[in-house]
């Protein structure tokens, strides 16, 4: 019962990147081309969701706990560092070359279109590159601290 | 290669509130937030396997989603790809080290943690917003483009 309930939440968040656009790497492009043919439907799209959201997560946040699990589990790191922002400026630059976001490219997956596996394969072999990487560079900081 | 598309306000906004909608259901029912980058991670890499089964359920509701809307509309979400293959697995590459090391997407800073007044978050849309643009406008304007 519980897995039906978050199955539908996934549903209508496939429904809503489906309706919204933004799983068009066309429209998304062109959202960001200010210069050229701009199609200023995303900022609708955030707008809606953020409004949605901001409410709905007030009146979620003024119960104890989720229906499901003992406790919320919200992100807690508050900090603003070169790994944060080199990171999303990367992901900016991948956005812009490709008009796909993994919270897009996973719904349209299932529509069956070629490019959208291209884009979502590489995207996993892009995590996993910097899950490796990572590791690597925690190892030689550990190396370096003995 | 440019392909133009037409400004859908509404047809946006009512996917928007779909989005928020999914995403405060996800709070309210498991106390998680939606974060594509973080949903994928943990399916790939989970803690246990009650951990794998809800993000299991919830990538394969995600993937049903355009079926969903064939079945309400007649058609599947126009897929328009403006871009060559090798920029596509250029770029997808790009957005899996970059969502990786940033900790979240357009879904996770963007949605779910602009919706919170997270600082951190606020500061990760900020900056992939501006990349994205000047990554559109070099593509598409700078040299050759």
């Amino acid at each position: 019962m519980h897995l039906l309930w978050i199955y539908v939440t996934g549903l209508i968040f496939g429904l809503g990147i489906s309706v919204s656009g933004m799983a068009n790497p066309a429209k998304v492009i062109n959202f960001f081309d200010f210069a050229g043919a701009w199609d200023g439907s995303l900022v609708m799209v955030m707008i809606s969701a953020f409004v949605v959201t901001a409410i709905g997560y007030r009146l979620v946040f003024r119960k104890a706990a989720p229906i499901f699990e003992p406790k919320f589990q919200v992100p807690t790191s508050r900090v603003i560092d070169a790994r944060l922002l080199g990171g999303s400026a990367l992901f900016g630059v991948g956005w812009g070359i490709s008009g796909f976001c993994p919270g897009a490219s996973i719904p349209a997956l299932g529509t069956g279109n070629g490019q959208v596996l291209i884009f979502t394969g590489s995207l996993l072999a892009g995590i996993f590159t910097a899950r490796w990487l990572m590791r690597v560079t925690a190892k030689r900081r550990q190396m370096a601290a003995i | 290669m440019i392909i133009e598309t037409v400004f859908t306000p509404t047809s946006a906004a009512t996917g928007g509130a779909l989005i928020g909608m999914a995403t405060v259901m996800l709070m309210a029912l498991r106390g998680n937030v939606l974060g594509a980058t973080g949903i994928l991670a943990g399916f790939m890499n989970p803690s246990s396997s009650a951990d794998w089964a809800w993000r299991a359920a919830i990538l394969a509701g995600m993937v049903s989603g355009p079926a969903l809307y064939a079945m309400i509309t007649g058609s599947m979400p126009a897929i328009d790809v403006p871009v060559t293959v090798p920029m596509m697995i250029f770029g997808g590459f790009l957005v899996g080290i970059g969502v990786t090391y940033g900790s979240g997407c357009t879904s996770g800073h963007g949605v779910c943690g602009m919706a919170r007044f997270s600082r951190r978050s606020i500061a990760a849309t900020a900056t992939f917003m501006a990349t994205t643009a000047i990554t559109v406008f070099v593509v598409r304007h700078g040299a050759g483009g």
